[in-house]
């Protein structure tokens, strides 16, 4: 066991771990946040991607021992229900989910590469999701929701 | 809408009363299709008022359902629902859902059941039209007017000549009971008058699930609670020999190392020392029989012992073909494929003493309320399951399974455990949608019509949903030693007594004439439908369309085989085949909608020899015989070189009956055309020898988000005054099929297997040269 100090969301915390366990273990249970989920934890998926500075990571596969002193963001931590993310209030407007279990990659893994490259060509957007997956194939809204951000971030 | 059960009603609740009293092949054949779905009686009686609906004190009303949220909006639409029949606010509605303490027992959410269940004149909106009722007879004494000079408005009764006249909700029930049984003849509302429900009300839970905050069964956290996982075994139908627990001497936090029978889990203080205790975790099996090769797995289901079934038979069908002017045959294969739920399986239970409660995303909540009464030795009433939502499920994934473990566990150490699966263990020990082997012959006359219609299949099965008393059709069932329902071989006795085509494993081209009646959508006379159920060597069970999925991929591509065949238009042909109106609109809808060429297939691109090549497919089902109507254009490009296909278009039209929401619907024809479409491209479970080798998404392909995703566009058509239907499971039922007729437009050649994947197109295109 080791301690390990974090950032998430903008507040500090200092968990005592194993530091093999991966980032979403103690997201989800250290500090019970529900977005980060558990898809697969072979990084295959998307479930539970966070953002750590500015780039998409996939927590399940990321041994928290490597991340000393990291900000972390997590879905929850983008905005609320009465005060959400632009991208967020993109997809409540457009729908753009069914179970909503995958939201976490989806949303994240756009909005980190659209912070990084506002002006991404649809298909260059669509490379950027080839490895998240929403098996209810809420396909459509989803990529409509990440186009109408897109363009609001650009006006 | 009548008042009289239809014959899917029928059927549907005479199945579920049946399963728990006998075993007939009947009774196994609609268990293993989908489990019960009808309401049954409970400690919460369903023919009581307040057992679905209360009026609160504030006037709020809270309404209970044993029909859950899956992701498919039912949940929207059942406050919409209330709402409307009760008048009142949507956001003075508060459902709870699935809790065997408090709602009725409906069975499982599945099989595009909960709208004809909880949306027409029976359960959920008897009890909402009961309530207005009842409220309006309070404020009649309470007013001193009578009923029929009242009308309820926004959580009010009031009346209708004098606005001054009037009492809310809360006031006339103040929070009691309301002590009356359901009526049958308060009367609903008419769609005409309709303000809620009907309308694109958007889903009230996207918020707080775009933003997080919404909780997962995933995210139940119970004081005191412990983390467990398990070992599932090393591959079909081995068992345990040996566990040495001595291997984790050393391991952190290990509270228990827990063993029945084959059944074997590790329960830990913290969750990431429970995975590495496992994986540590030295288990000796004792292997298991083999399986059959792969590559020859759908002619090793025709030498399987069988329990045949004869859904209809004119007893004409060899005379006819004999005498056909011409016949085509063809077989038709479908692969094993798998729900694939993105989130694992998770449950949390909590067993103390003789008492257990269990946090569960299971599709039935009272059937696993059983299940696990009996694998714990308590009694049904002990034992309290809670639903609580998981990662979208198309069917029983490893909710049921989970619950089990949970349970098991937590029996085990006397304290609350969370038990999630890994993604290696959900995908090879779910219960896969069936493999599926079909055999047809059409008959054609001078004409080229169709005068016969031959069917045949073999479809592989073994367990299924586990029901109120089978736990070992789910792994952790069979593991603590429990059997699963197994096919007992039996040669059918005649046809069926009525026509009943739920599977959809005869097409809507025949006449369906059977026991004096004909319940066809089509005008084939000379017809028959066999079934062999066959043993599988893998657990099955429903996935989102089961069986009515790979039958219509069999019966539409052989439809558009035949039209091809006389040079006729695939649309204009199937019309002349059917007599169902409905059915026929739909289609007609669809071809409008995609702006449909009337030509033969193969189309022109056919012809070219390289690069990339275009065409276009239709097919069309009623789901169930009697569930939904829907049609579907397929417009694809086929990159000759690559072997790759994709669609550019995808056109459903859709009719089942009222509509409660069009977003929803939208939605639903949305996510069941391209989850369609990964499944007709590239989902099929791997084995090898011994063990399934498609068990994460390397091995199991699922189209990800970043695929060139179709422009999907949906013809809704709104049909007041007939039964509601669902709209679960129609699009995704015809996708393959009109995949496959678009291919062959494109290409001219016809594959007869899916997934079509770029190796097997590549394959026939150069047969075929």
């Amino acid at each position: 066991m080791s301690t390990i100090a974090l950032k998430v969301n903008g507040r500090s915390h200092a968990v005592d771990v194993d530091p093999t366990t991966p980032l979403l273990y103690v997201l989800s249970d250290d500090l019970a946040l529900r977005g980060p989920k558990f898809g697969c934890g072979l990084g295959q998926c998307g479930a539970c991607t966070v953002i750590i500075g500015a780039r998409a990571v996939r927590s399940c596969i990321t041994a928290v021992g490597t991340l000393n002193g990291a900000e972390v963001t997590t879905l929850e931590g983008l905005g609320t229900p009465q005060a959400p993310h632009p991208i967020q209030r993109a997809f409540i407007d457009e729908q753009a989910a069914q179970c909503g279990f995958c939201l976490s990659g989806v949303i994240l893994t756009a909005k980190a590469f659209l912070d990084g490259q506002p002006r991404a060509s649809d298909a260059e957007i669509q490379r950027a999701l080839s490895s998240v997956l929403c098996r209810c194939f809420a396909h459509t809204r989803m990529l409509r929701a990440i186009k109408r951000y897109a363009r609001e971030r650009r006006a | 809408m009548s008042g009289t059960p239809s014959r899917r009603v029928f059927l549907k609740r005479s199945g579920a009363l049946i399963v728990s009293f006998g075993s007939s092949a009947l009774v196994e054949r609609l268990a293993l299709a989908q489990g019960p779905f009808g309401t049954r009686m409970s400690h919460v009686d369903p023919r009581q008022l307040d057992s679905w609906v209360a009026v609160n004190a504030d006037g709020s009303v809270t309404a209970r359902t044993g029909k859950c949220e899956l992701g498919q909006g039912i949940y929207t639409a059942q406050l919409q629902l209330i709402a409307e029949e009760l008048s009142v606010p949507l956001a003075r509605v508060k459902l709870i859902e699935c809790d065997t303490d408090v709602t009725p027992d409906q069975g499982t959410t599945s099989g595009s059941q909960s709208t004809p269940t909880n949306f027409n004149q029976r359960n959920l909106a008897q009890a909402a039209a009961t309530a207005r009722e009842h409220l309006i007879g309070l404020a009649s004494q309470r007013l001193g007017l009578p009923a029929s000079e009242l009308e309820a408005v926004d959580g009010v009764v009031r009346s209708k000549a004098d606005d001054a006249k009037r009492v809310g909700y809360g006031e006339l029930v103040a929070g009691r009971r309301l002590n009356v049984p359901l009526s049958a003849t308060a009367r609903r509302k008419a769609p005409g008058e309709w303000t809620v429900l009907g309308k694109p009300v958007p889903r009230v839970d996207l918020a707080e699930l775009a933003t997080g905050q919404f909780e997962f069964v995933h995210n139940v956290r119970v004081p005191g609670m412990l983390h467990g996982r398990v070992v599932r075994p090393q591959e079909p139908g081995a068992t345990v020999a040996a566990v040495d627990e001595s291997s984790l001497r050393g391991l952190q936090g290990v509270v228990k190392v827990v063993v029945r029978r084959s059944f074997v889990g590790v329960v830990a203080e913290k969750p990431w020392q429970a995975v590495r205790a496992v994986g540590q975790l030295r288990v000796t099996w004792a292997k298991g029989a083999g399986l059959p090769p792969q590559d020859d797995f759908y002619n090793h289901l025709r030498r399987q012992p069988a329990r045949d079934a004869l859904l209809v038979d004119s007893r004409d069908v060899d005379d006819t073909l004999a005498r056909a002017a011409q016949v085509v045959k063809a077989t038709y294969v479908h692969p094993y494929q798998m729900h694939g739920s993105v989130g694992t399986s998770c449950a949390v239970a909590d067993v103390s003493g003789d008492k257990a409660t269990v946090w569960s995303a299971t599709q039935s909540a009272y059937p696993t309320r059983s299940g696990i009464a009996l694998l714990l030795g308590l009694p049904a009433d002990n034992v309290r399951v809670v639903f609580v939502r998981g990662s979208g499920c198309y069917g029983i994934n490893g909710a049921d399974t989970v619950s089990y473990d949970a349970a098991l566990l937590s029996h085990a150490v006397g304290r609350p455990v969370r038990v999630q699966l890994n993604r290696q263990d959900e995908m090879a020990w779910e219960n896969y949608g069936s493999a599926y082997v079909i055999d047809q012959r059409v008959g054609l006359d001078g004409t080229g019509r169709i005068t016969t219609w031959d069917y045949e299949a073999w479809s592989p099965t073994l367990g299924g949903r586990p029901g109120y008393d089978r736990p070992g059709n789910v792994v952790t069932g069979w593991t603590a030693g429990y059997e699963p329902l197994s096919v007992t071989p039996a040669r059918a006795t005649g046809s069926a007594r009525s026509f009943n085509n739920g599977s959809n494993a005869a097409p809507s081209y025949v006449t369906g004439c059977t026991g004096g009646a004909c319940g066809g959508a089509g005008t084939v006379r000379s017809e028959r439908v066999l079934t062999h159920a066959v043993p599988s060597p893998f657990f099955t069970g429903p996935l989102r369309s089961p069986s009515r999925l790979q039958n219509t991929f069999a019966h539409e591509c052989l439809m558009d085989e035949v039209a091809a065949l006389v040079k006729a238009d695939p649309i204009a042909y199937r019309l002349r085949h059917l007599k169902d109106q409905r059915l026929m609109e739909v289609l007609r809808a669809a071809a409008k909608a995609a702006g449909w060429e009337a030509r033969p297939s193969p189309g022109p691109d056919s012809r070219r020899r390289a690069g990339v090549v275009r065409g276009r497919g239709c097919a069309c089902v009623i789901y169930e015989g009697d569930n939904g109507h829907v049609a579907i254009v397929a417009e694809v490009e086929v990159n000759r070189t690559s072997g790759r296909i994709g669609a550019k278009r995808l056109i459903v039209a859709q009719d089942c009956g009222p509509i409660s929401n069009p977003e929803g619907m939208r939605h639903q024809i949305e996510g069941g055309a391209l989850q369609g479409l990964s499944r007709a491209l590239g989902e099929e479970v791997t084995w090898d020898d011994r063990r399934v080798t498609s068990v994460d998404w390397q091995t199991y392909h699922s189209l990800p988000l970043g695929f060139d995703v179709p422009v999907v566009e949906s013809v809704l058509i709104d049909r007041p005054g007939v039964e509601a239907a669902g709209a679960g499971e129609t699009a995704i039922t015809v996708v393959a099929a009109a995949v496959g007729n678009a291919l062959f437009d494109a290409t001219g050649v016809r594959i007869r297997e899916v997934p079509f994947t770029p190796e097997r197109i590549k394959a026939a295109l150069s047969t075929r040269g």
